[in-house]
């Protein structure tokens, strides 16, 4: 009797890992930067090239951090959530347009909406390399006290937004 | 004209091209030390490629960033320690000994160690089988007769 059940278990087992695995997406790398200080930056917004934007600037308030662009396919598949999410003025969202053209940035928000109480420009991609940045569209919550406590790769789906991050956001405001 | 402006299309074409390539450093030292140092890191956006075969977009700012950071005098170890701070122990092919790679280094050991360990228990139980069997002394000569029969038989 043992000798068949032995292989059994050892099936059953690896059948359990392995269905486990077949559940994760291999896409999503834990980042190191949860629970870290936001990377600092200055760049100029979008909207207005003369004034630029610092993580510091949020200083005291919870807000996401979005990283999109215009020429991004995935960024349009979560934009609704975040032209939604805007009007319900829970909290703020800076947007990261992510090596993008001006002209095109604008063009895009203006066809399909802006959500983004501001948005910085990093045309080279550079703040996107501090922030380990590698699968646009990418969403962080940010602390009060400017630390990232959750980061979000691909698209916020409705999903996401009302399971993790706005149950999250809500702790944070206290 | 036409072929004037043939030529111009494709002067502008190849000089698009050449653009391209500027970023490959002009020191061969420091372009080996550059390929040798991104062959050991992973590029995120096609994760079964390393940031030197790759030719996606962000592996090319991140293989500038090796360069550039080269350039600064900074050491392989910073480099790396760079990516890691970005990216997590999965930039590196090769990651660190610690609490949650344990596993990883030491699974396939543990996985030989124990398969050994059986093979040993089950084969030392196989030859104790063989060797304990304890025939009486009736059995004994009914064997011998046995064996004596079918020598004669051939």
């Amino acid at each position: 009797m043992v000798r068949f059940l032995v292989p059994l278990g050892l099936f059953l087992v690896l059948a359990v890992f392995l269905a486990i695995g077949l559940y994760r997406d291999p896409r999503e790398v834990p980042s190191p930067l949860i629970d870290q200080p936001a990377p600092a930056f200055s760049l100029p917004q979008l909207h207005e090239s003369a004034r630029v934007l610092a993580p510091a600037d949020m200083k005291g308030k919870v807000w996401l951090f979005n990283v999109w662009a215009s020429w991004c396919v995935a960024c349009l598949d979560e934009h609704p959530v975040l032209v939604d999410l805007s009007r319900r003025n829970l909290v703020p969202i800076v947007g990261l347009n992510y090596k993008d053209g001006r002209e095109d940035a604008l063009k895009w928000l203006q066809k399909h909406g802006n959500p983004y109480t501001l948005s910085a420009q990093d045309a080279e991609g550079r703040v996107g390399i501090d922030y380990g940045v590698y699968g646009v569209p990418e969403t962080y919550v940010i602390d009060k006290e400017g630390v990232i406590r959750f980061k979000r790769i691909g698209p916020v789906t409705p999903q996401v937004l009302e399971s993790q991050i706005l149950p999250l956001i809500r702790k944070l405001q206290g | 004209m036409r072929k004037l402006l043939a030529a111009l299309l494709l002067a502008l074409a190849f000089q698009a091209q050449a653009r391209e390539a500027v970023p490959a450093a002009d020191d061969p030292v420091l372009e080996k030390r550059a390929m040798k140092l991104s062959s050991e890191l992973r590029c995120l956006v096609c994760q079964n490629q390393s940031l030197a075969e790759s030719h996606a977009g962000l592996a090319l700012d991140l293989k500038e960033q090796v360069r550039s950071q080269i350039r600064a005098g900074r050491s392989d170890a910073e480099i790396r320690n760079y990516m890691v701070e970005r990216y997590g122990d999965f930039v590196l092919y090769s990651p660190p000994w610690k609490s949650t790679t344990v596993l990883l280094w030491a699974g396939p050991f543990v996985l030989l160690a124990a398969g050994a360990s059986i093979l040993v228990a089950y084969v030392r139980r196989r030859r104790a089988r063989v060797v304990d069997a304890d025939l009486t002394d009736d059995q004994r000569s009914r064997a011998r007769a046995l064996l004596r029969a079918g020598g004669e038989g051939e």
